[in-house]
């Protein structure tokens, strides 16, 4: 059964989270009006651990992030497909079971080529 | 009350997707665009297509733009190594950038507005109809996308990998 849903059923959820939201902000923004304010060349330094820092933080960094990033977008929209099917598997019956074993069987298809390939693999 | 909700919402989604474009550094763009992902799904709830905007929230919000993060990363945009943009290249981007927008008034102006019909199902945003719809009257392109998502990802290990 399906059911019925207006917009004004979410005003909770909106409730919340304008106090959330103004709960963080009214924390960060009281704290900078009642702290003390003590400005120095040696407090404001980057602290490395003691040593002097060097060198710019903007280092371009190895494409390994991205691989498993992209990755987890495709299994994570493989995941979502789920929600719907879950919700009607009873009324779907066999026929929406084998859709989704074909389904999920591309998609193992798809890891066991990046198991293969090594995508996964940190060098 | 909706109507007003849909307006502040309007508002700050044209605000945030504007301060997109405007804003000079990258890492606040991409916050911007986060914000204005959000909006988006609060407009999809005032359409009460819920899936949709919890779709649009877990998929966009979360991971799309973790990439776009990883993107600007590697970008390695320091402010010394920007480059400055030739005058002709700012002429050619207002001109494309021009000609989307008359295309998009086109569109608007030639798309017939849909009145809510009596037969109109307003649940037809909810899990439950859209499963209904989705593995049923549309389960090849369903299973399309599985091909879809495959080519996908030999394409990342392709890019990604030294040496295959």
């Amino acid at each position: 059964m399906i059911f019925l849903s207006v917009p004004s059923d979410y005003m909770p959820m909106a409730i919340m989270f304008v106090v959330s939201i103004g709960f963080v902000l009214t924390t960060i923004f009281v704290t900078h009006l009642i702290g003390p304010k003590r400005k120095s060349d040696v407090k404001l330094d980057t602290f490395e651990c003691g040593i002097e820092p060097q060198g710019n933080s903007r280092i371009p960094f190895s494409i390994k992030y991205f691989l498993v990033a992209i990755l987890f977008v495709l299994f994570d929209v493989e995941v979502i497909f789920m929600y719907p099917w879950a919700v009607n598997f009873l009324e779907l019956g066999m026929y929406g079971f084998i859709e989704m074993i074909l389904f999920i069987s591309l998609f193992m298809l798809g890891f066991l080529y990046i198991v293969r390939k090594g995508a996964l693999k940190w060098e | 009350m909706s109507n007003y909700l849909f307006y502040i919402l309007s508002f700050l989604s044209i605000f945030s997707a504007l301060m997109v474009v405007l804003s000079r550094k990258p890492v606040h763009s991409v916050l911007y665009l986060i914000f204005c992902f959000f909006t988006i799904a609060g407009h999809y709830i005032l359409l009460n297509a819920q899936f949709l905007a919890a779709v649009h929230i877990i998929v966009y919000a979360g991971a799309i733009m973790v990439l776009f993060l990883f993107v600007i990363m590697l970008l390695n945009l320091n402010a010394e190594t920007e480059p400055h943009k030739p005058l002709i290249i700012k002429g050619a981007s207002v001109v494309t950038g021009g000609m989307l927008l008359v295309v998009l008034i086109a569109t608007f102006k030639s798309a017939a507005m849909s009145v809510s019909s009596p037969e109109f199902n307003s649940d037809l945003g909810m899990v439950e109809s859209l499963g209904k719809v989705l593995y049923d009257q549309y389960m090849l392109p369903f299973e399309v996308s599985a091909l879809l998502f495959l080519s996908a990802m030999v394409g990342a290990t392709m890019i990604g990998k030294k040496e295959i």
